[in-house]
């Protein structure tokens, strides 16, 4: 009997062991935003059709979370095996061979279904190195009500001098109404995602084709001109602090006439439980000025993962279930359309229950679709992106910048003075980076 | 000369200090409250004090989406395990400084506390390079040896000033008695500054509980303590505060029961001598 028992014992024992060596752990860094916690929600479907992995989630917030894989993938950490990162980071790790291909997603995987803009993104010389979870591109939100009540009509895309007559309408204080919420507090990601798009409005570009600043230009003086009357005469006080987050607040608790920010707000500016203007808002294209190419963003939040990771294949399959068409699917069936990550196939737009459920869904695919990272200012300019210039210097320059630009909203310096200052410091930036 | 207080003197004291009390509270109780508020609520302008609807509901999702326990457990380690790691090498350290002291004990104190004075992202990449190649990322050793290294001018100048308190004629006649050096540190130095080393262990507690940098950038799951758990709540597109307040509170709620019970013994350590 104990000769039995201890053969059992030993035959669970051995087979615990092979369980454990089989196992293959991913450690995926992720950022927090409502699709990324419903994906970890999601994960018992991913572990019970691959029962030989076990996925172990870290959360972190955007800003820590950019500043802890680029720490990890730039010394070859090996911490992570799977990171969520952005469009900005995707074709500089590619380039510089710090990101594995993705060349084996599965049969099924459609990869032409994926939206060509954001494609187009997260590829260097047409070969995948990420796959787009969610996108995003910036369209304007609008209170239907007050529109209504000052008789104003959207005929076709706007302009910003259109824009501007609005807000002035619409701007009551005393009534706890502003005329326009705009992004004002300083950074890359913040304040100068939106100058960005204006900027490209009004013909404007980061640099020439000889990497060299174009602050010095008209076009960036009518965009920054503009951008300092309109916010500043007709958005809300202390507009330089107010980021994504602050607007959003603003707009759901009814003192925005117009927002013009990320197409994701869309979804928490009409749900009912988040929003007291749920039912009351209108949405369209941003404005356009001397051009419509590049006056609205594009950005992705992409899975990918480090070269030299040693478990590629685990991650593949677990980035191939996460992208997929079944993974918009599954996310309806438990929680709705209207909860399915946006903006990375074109199958969900062509989708009756995804347009039924999400009435935001055209403008969103309409600004999606004509976001061009490639081709988004009205002169030819050398680097890929929309609101950002996809090169390594560019954080530090862009917030710097930021800065800048924040302080003529906040009335410190003059709009010629911010741009000369924006002009100087980016051109020694430059000179010192060695592009001329 | 005695201090003699009038009655309006004592009653303006008073009620000075209970405002600068409250104002220094305030935070943490408006974070509270918004942790018990909706999201919507919790964004809400003007902001509602006690009159909105109560709910739990950020600290169940708190509590589905994180494993509490594991963070805070960690947080327990690396804060207690540095603080007794900091200490057997502060008080030798302090000891040497205070009794034996050479004509450049005071530049080496100095030079101590300048390393305090880096940015610790400076030397970022360098420790993480060398944690990845001894192995120690997200691992509990490792970040217990920096949280240690880190706070370890502070706790040695805090002991050093309260050995330097103590008469050097106390432990001479331990020594005429016939104690060795450690017996001399044991039985004779340290019940003397106890008052002392108590003070000097909660404020290292209370660092190496709070610290964020190196906790966030050298953990990733098996090692990370409450502040990444925090970390996890902020989020750039979305409503986030009254989660965030949710995890806060249960972040802070440890540290500050500590602090409520031993506050007597922190104060005292850091405003008297250690004989007096």
């Amino acid at each position: 009997m104990k000769r039995v028992m201890g053969a059992a014992l030993c035959a669970l024992l051995a087979g615990g062991i092979a369980h454990a060596n089989a196992e293959t752990k991913l450690t995926i860094a992720t950022v927090n935003n409502g699709d990324m916690i419903r994906m970890q929600k999601l994960t018992d479907d991913f572990t019970s059709k691959n029962p030989d992995i076990s996925l172990e989630w870290v959360t972190l917030e955007e800003n820590t979370l950019r500043q802890r894989v680029t720490t990890d993938i730039a010394t070859k950490g090996g911490q992570y095996d799977v990171m969520t990162i952005g469009t900005y980071e995707v074709p500089i790790w590619a380039e510089k061979g710090w990101l594995a291909p993705l060349d084996n997603l599965g049969s099924d995987y459609d990869v032409d279904d994926l939206m060509p803009a954001i494609r187009s993104a997260v590829s260097n010389d047409g070969q995948l190195y990420a796959a787009p979870f969610y996108g995003e591109s910036s369209m304007m939100m609008y209170r239907t009500d007050l529109f209504e009540a000052a008789g104003i009509e959207i005929n076709g895309r706007l302009t910003w001098d259109q824009t501007l007559e609005i807000a002035k309408k619409l701007h009551k204080p005393d009534e706890g109404v502003y005329g326009i919420c705009l992004r004002g507090k300083a950074g890359w990601g913040e304040n100068m995602a939106l100058i960005s798009t204006m900027g490209n409005a009004y013909g404007a570009r980061w640099f020439d084709e000889e990497w060299k600043p174009t602050f010095d230009g008209e076009a960036w003086k009518n965009a920054l001109d503009m951008y300092t009357n309109i916010l500043g005469n007709y958005g809300p006080p202390g507009a330089t602090s107010n980021g994504f987050n602050e607007n959003l607040s603003l707009f759901n608790s009814g003192k925005c006439g117009m927002w013009i920010d990320a197409t994701v707000a869309a979804s928490f500016v009409t749900n009912p439980k988040e929003s007291k203007v749920a039912d009351k808002v209108g949405f369209t294209e941003a404005p356009c000025a001397v051009t419509c190419t590049g006056a609205n963003w594009l950005w992705a939040w992409n899975l990918g993962i480090p070269m030299g990771s040693q478990k590629v294949e685990a991650a593949q399959k677990f980035i191939s279930w996460a992208t997929s068409k079944d993974y918009l699917e599954l996310v309806a069936s438990k929680e709705g359309w209207a909860n399915v990550p946006p903006g990375t196939r074109m199958s969900l737009y062509e989708n009756p229950k995804y347009l039924e459920a999400a009435p935001f869904a055209d403008e969103t695919l309409l600004a999606i679709d004509s976001a061009d990272p490639i081709n988004s200012t009205l002169e030819p300019k050398p680097y890929v992106g929309v609101q950002f210039a996809a090169i390594p210097e560019f954080q530090g320059i862009g917030t710097t910048v930021g800065q800048q630009f924040s302080a003529a909203l906040a009335g410190q310096m003059s709009v010629e003075q911010a741009l000369s200052a924006a002009q100087s410091s980016t051109d020694r930036t430059m000179r010192k980076a060695g592009y001329y | 000369m005695e201090n003699k207080q009038t009655p309006l003197g004592y009653v303006s004291f008073s009620v000075f200090a209970w405002i600068v009390g409250l104002l220094i509270f305030f935070p943490i109780f408006w974070m509270v409250l918004t942790s018990f508020k909706t999201e919507l609520e919790a964004v809400s302008i003007p902001p509602s004090f006690i009159s909105f609807d109560w709910t739990l509901e950020n600290y169940v999702e708190v509590q589905e989406r994180s494993n509490y326990f594991k963070f805070a457990m960690n947080s327990v380690i690396l804060a207690v395990g540095s603080t007794l790691v900091g200490l057997v090498f502060a008080v030798t350290c302090a000891w040497a400084m205070a009794f034996n002291p050479t004509k450049r004990t005071k530049d080496a104190l100095l030079w101590m506390l300048s390393t305090k004075m880096m940015p610790p992202v400076g030397v970022l990449v360098p420790i993480y390079l060398l944690f990845r190649d001894w192995g120690l990322l997200d691992t509990r050793f490792g970040l217990i040896m920096v949280l240690f290294l880190m706070n370890l001018p502070i706790m040695v100048w805090m002991l050093y000033t309260y050995f330097k308190e103590i008469p050097t004629d106390i432990l001479e006649a331990a020594r005429m008695d016939g104690a060795t050096l450690p017996k001399e540190i044991i039985f004779v130095l340290l019940p003397m500054a106890v008052p002392g080393i108590a003070s000097t262990m909660l404020l290292n507690i209370i660092l190496a509980w709070n610290e964020a940098f190196w906790t966030l950038n050298l953990t990733t799951s098996d090692a990370a303590p409450l502040t990444a758990f925090i970390a996890s709540y902020s989020s750039p597109e979305g409503l986030f505060w009254a989660k965030l307040s949710a995890a806060s509170t249960l972040a802070v709620a440890p540290i500050l029961v500590i602090g409520w019970f031993s506050q007597k013994q922190l104060v005292r350590g850091l405003t008297f001598g250690a004989v007096k």
